[in-house]
């Protein structure tokens, strides 16, 4: 399996999933031959089975996040291989090229409390029957850290709706049994129905604000996001 | 001095700069200039003989930032040259960009604490913001990758009417920052205290990795080989920033915005990454950020440090707006800007990488065999300094000074209430609640190589790709310097060295981060001293050599000075990552050990100081063989995988270390001791937590005592409260909600 990460002018997660998804694939983190690392400034891209969009702050987040990177060369090429079938992940700012890029439905917003927010969260996997997800149970709880001052999710009450319907809706924040976090704590961003990671219609494309690379290996303190990487490999491989 | 704003003095001055300022024209230099500049008579007087000349304001300002205090520590040096800098694993000490130290397989940790106080005052987003972009700089520059960020921050009195805005801002800008060039902030310190009303202390300190044979320096070489300028363009910010760091504040304070930076993390991302691929090619000669004092300093160290010339085409710098003069460029602290000496024939290798990043690539000029610096403009000289005296005649003063007096002896102290209840108050209360507001606004965990997070003694960081880990702690207990410095200064080193130890890692080296008040005011010249002394012993006594720091002085407002605080920042290895302690308790039934000898010290205490308002008595004292012997062995437990629960004993003291484990862990804690507030709540040095099952605990406690080193059981794990003597329990989430509460609270009414 190939996968290919996009590295933006200011992307900042790149080698982190870059070493995730070579663990991931080939079982060894100095194993980089089965990740590409792309440049945005080029307009082609080789055969891939997954594109990543990497988390940071692509062009500064100057404008809006993710609204420069989603202009630049390689999308016109990512949102042609995403027409295609091809798998695409965007993680944290990587999510938020995909909304700004039209791939993904919704915006995301500067955070309900207007600080840039790092801390381990608990979400919901609301759908496991997508490549994304196959190694989750519907139901199953997941800890995983986000860090990102515009990651409030928002889209219209009906568009919300009809993505209800479709089974769009990847991950939902929701309380932590064991620490007791306050509802408003638990959603640490105003994610409108606490949602924390989207679909497309076809489930080939998700985008998520938490984090999976930074909960992939023991040191993290937990490896819940391990199976995120993992499903696409049996998925895709 | 006079009180100078860069906007007046700039406006003044116009109309003696024509464009292409010529050395030939008559222009004298009037003792208002001199003064403006933050230069004394005697100092003019040198730079006449220097020059062999009048030199005109361009000369002047160049000579001013370099010999700011700031600059040119002219009145520390003579004191730092005192500190030991040596070990055998000290690759470079201070000198360079950053201290550099060999971390084995291949590897150097290279790292360094700066103050950006004065511009976070007035400022501090951006004072706070640029402080963590100039620190990032000093360590990428010698080759090293950023892994960990951390900080120590000092406010007023959480009552003064500018504290919420001043910690609001300042936190703001550090995250704002850090989190946007992708290096985690793991770690550092938020106190409060009346002393910093007038004058906040923001010291931030990097820590980068790099292999230990590509270290890259600053010393200019080749005659003939381009001076090449990379990074963002230069504009009118910041123009004499260092000149305002060297001098008191007072009303005019407010006056001084237009000196501060303002910071672009997005383009320091970019000029990490494209400085780092430049390394990887074999093109550069030497390496120099621009920080204070900008072009000038930059380039005068780089002359200096290789004993050559430089000539600057002023024309080329790349240059924000139109129409600035040679003064306005040579003193600019633009920041994002990088001097790099090539290898003749790389210039367009170098430029297609720069060009790749979007970044400002320019030749603007190349090193000569003069041994002057020199500026033109339009073909014109502008400037023409020899570089040698404009850096050994630089001032050094060995000031006056006078002993800190002996604190009287602490008198008598009567509970003002019951322990459980003292504790309430404690970790409930400004000094001692949780800092979890704070460091939820900083990325700490991207890079994914964070291992412990903040809220522990030391941070851990991966070394990447290895299971080997960086231990990283900062410290200082500025009251207990301001009592006795000497003390003081040595329980800032050890009690990072301990911080060190208390995760497992041998400790390696430190930085130093020393900020004061006014040096011409012998009390403040001795608090300064003292603590000099205090952490030179620490540091001998311990192996823990300084490799690098940076000296901030003036930290004075309307004559109140700050607390004397030299911040240290200290670095340790952890040879198996594995193998490493952590504070929280994990398993019920462990016996609870107390490590080190217990007297019960009140004086100078946070339990003084909020529960009763005396600060009064002398600092605790500080054993220095104590505290080797009592780390050493707490460290061998952990290392050899015997101990996996530890944490030092600090401000609070005992049972507010207890405590902290007990939440940390969210498992309670049964404790047995003499019912004594010196006991629970005095801060002793020397002493760790432990805690470990109740099957190994004999054998811990007989190796102790073979080692000479005081231990005792105090206490047992388990259920869900904290009990002291068959006293009321108190349940861990009351305790909690009361620690995580106050700062959200207090930053609620913002």
């Amino acid at each position: 399996m190939k996968a290919s990460v996009i590295v933006f002018p200011g992307s900042n997660c790149d080698r982190d999933v870059q070493v995730a998804l070579a663990a991931a694939i080939g079982g060894r983190t100095d194993n980089n031959d089965c990740v590409d690392m792309v440049w945005h400034g080029d307009s082609e891209m080789a055969k891939t089975d997954l594109i990543v969009l990497p988390g940071g702050f692509s062009y500064g987040d100057y404008l809006r996040s993710g609204a420069m990177s989603a202009r630049s060369p390689i999308m016109r090429e990512v949102v042609a291989r995403a027409e295609q079938g091809v798998a695409v992940l965007g993680i944290c700012n990587g999510f938020q090229v995909l909304t700004e890029a039209g791939l993904l439905p919704g915006a995301l917003l500067p955070n309900a409390g207007l600080k840039f927010v790092c801390r381990d969260v608990q979400v919901r996997v609301e759908n496991s029957q997508t490549p994304f997800t196959n190694a989750y149970e519907a139901g199953q709880t997941l800890r995983i850290p986000v860090a990102h001052h515009d990651g409030q999710y928002f889209v219209e009450a009906d568009e919300l709706s009809a993505m209800q319907e479709r089974d769009q809706i990847a991950f939902r924040y929701c309380q932590d049994e064991k620490t007791g976090d306050s509802s408003r704590r638990a959603n640490p961003n105003g994610s409108v129905d606490d949602i924390a990671g989207v679909f497309n219609k076809r489930k080939t494309v998700l985008g998520l604000m938490p984090h999976p690379e930074r909960a992939a290996d023991a040191i993290h303190g937990g490896t819940d996001g391990q199976a995120l990487l993992s499903s696409l490999v049996s998925a895709l491989a | 001095m006079a009180a100078l704003t860069a906007r007046h003095f700039l406006a003044a001055s116009y109309p003696h700069l024509p464009k292409g300022l010529a050395l030939s024209n008559e222009q004298n230099i009037t003792p208002a200039q001199i003064a403006e500049h933050g230069l004394t008579t005697d100092e003019y007087k040198t730079i006449l003989t220097v020059m062999g000349r009048e030199p005109n304001l361009t000369e002047l300002g160049i000579f001013s930032v370099m010999w700011s205090e700031h600059c040119s520590y002219k009145s520390s040096k003579f004191w730092l040259k005192t500190l030991p800098t040596e070990a055998p694993w000290v690759i470079c000490g201070p000198g360079e960009n950053a201290g550099v130290v060999d971390i084995g397989e291949g590897k150097a940790a290279i790292f360094k604490m700066e103050s950006h106080n004065h511009p976070s005052f007035i400022e501090p987003y951006q004072g706070a913001a640029t402080g963590v972009g100039g620190i990032l700089r000093d360590v990428f520059t010698m080759g090293a990758r950023p892994i960990a960020n951390m900080n120590a921050l000092r406010f007023g009195a959480p009552e003064d009417a500018k504290t919420r805005h001043l910690v609001s801002g300042v936190v703001a800008g550090v995250g704002g920052y850090g989190n946007c060039v992708g290096v985690p902030t793991v770690g550092g310190e938020v106190n409060f205290d009346p002393a910093y009303n007038g004058n906040i202390l923001v010291n931030a300190m990097t820590v980068g990795l790099a292999d230990a044979d590509k270290i890259f320096y600053s010393a200019a070489a080749g005659i003939g080989n381009p001076v090449v300028y990379v990074g963002s363009k230069t504009g009118r910010d910041g123009i004499h920033g260092a000149t305002m760091a060297s001098t008191e504040f007072d009303d005019t304070t407010e006056d001084k915005r237009p000196t501060v930076q303002v910071g672009d993390p997005f383009t320091e991302k970019l000029l990490i990454e494209a400085c780092l691929e430049l390394m990887a090619t074999d093109t550069i000669v030497a390496i120099q950020d621009m920080g204070a004092a900008g072009l000038t300093c930059s380039s005068v160290e780089m002359a200096d440090k290789g004993g050559v010339g430089l000539d600057l085409d002023i024309d080329k710098v790349p240059q924000r707006e139109d129409g600035m003069t040679p003064y306005e460029v040579m003193l600019s602290e633009s920041q994002e800007r990088m001097l790099i000496v090539l290898r003749p024939g790389t210039e367009a290798q170098a430029e297609a990488i720069f060009d790749k990043w979007q970044l400002d690539f320019a030749v603007v000029g190349k090193v000569s065999d003069t041994g002057r610096f020199t500026g033109r403009l339009g073909g014109e000289v502008v400037f023409d300094i020899p570089v040698r005296p404009l850096v050994e005649e630089s001032p050094e003063y060995e000031r006056p000074w006078v002993e800190a007096e002996a604190p009287a002896p602490l008198g008598s102290v009567t509970a003002p209430m019951g322990h459980m209840e003292a504790l309430q108050a404690l970790l409930g209360g400004a000094d001692l609640s949780s800092r979890r507001w704070v460091w939820e606004q900083y990325d700490h965990t991207v890079m994914a190589d964070t291992v412990r997070k903040p809220g522990g003694d030391a941070a851990i960081v991966r070394i990447h790709g290895s299971d080997r880990g960086l231990a990283i702690a900062t410290d200082c207990t500025p009251r207990y310097c301001k009592a006795e410095p000497h003390v003081g200064g040595a329980q800032a080193v050890v009690e990072v060295w301990r911080n060190i130890t208390a995760v497992g890692a041998r400790p390696l080296a430190v930085t130093d981060c020393l900020n004061f008040g006014n040096p011409e005011r012998p009390e403040i010249m001795g608090e300064f001293v003292g603590c000099i002394k205090g952490i030179g012993e620490a540091c001998r006594a311990l192996d823990f050599p300084i490799v690098s720091g940076n000296v901030s002085l003036y930290n004075e407002t309307d004559g109140q000075a700050i607390l004397p605080t030299p911040a240290i920042g200290g670095i340790g290895i952890l040879d198996v990552l594995e193998a490493h302690a952590d504070l929280a308790l994990r398993r019920e039934g462990d016996a609870f050990i107390l490590i080190g000898a217990t007297v019960g010290h009140l004086g100078q205490s946070i339990y003084l100081r909020q529960l009763l308002g005396r600060a009064e008595g002398p600092a605790p004292a500080v054993d220095l063989a104590v505290e080797r012997r009592n780390g050493d062995f707490v460290r061998s437990l952990i290392s050899t995988g015997r101990i996996d629960t530890c944490h030092d004993i600090s401000d609070g003291g005992l049972l507010v270390a207890a405590a902290e484990m007990a939440m940390a862990g969210d498992i309670g804690l049964t404790l047995t001791g003499i019912d004594d507030a010196g006991f629970w709540f005095g801060e002793d040095q020397a002493r760790y937590l432990l805690a470990l099952p109740e099957s190994e605990a004999a054998a811990v406690l007989s190796q102790a005592e073979d080692a000479g080193v005081p231990a005792q059981t105090i206490g047992i794990t388990g259920g869900e409260a904290l009990t002291l003597n068959d006293g009321t329990p108190i349940s861990l989430s009351e305790l909690r909600q009361k620690h995580e509460a106050w700062l959200p609270n207090y930053m609620q009414n913002a």
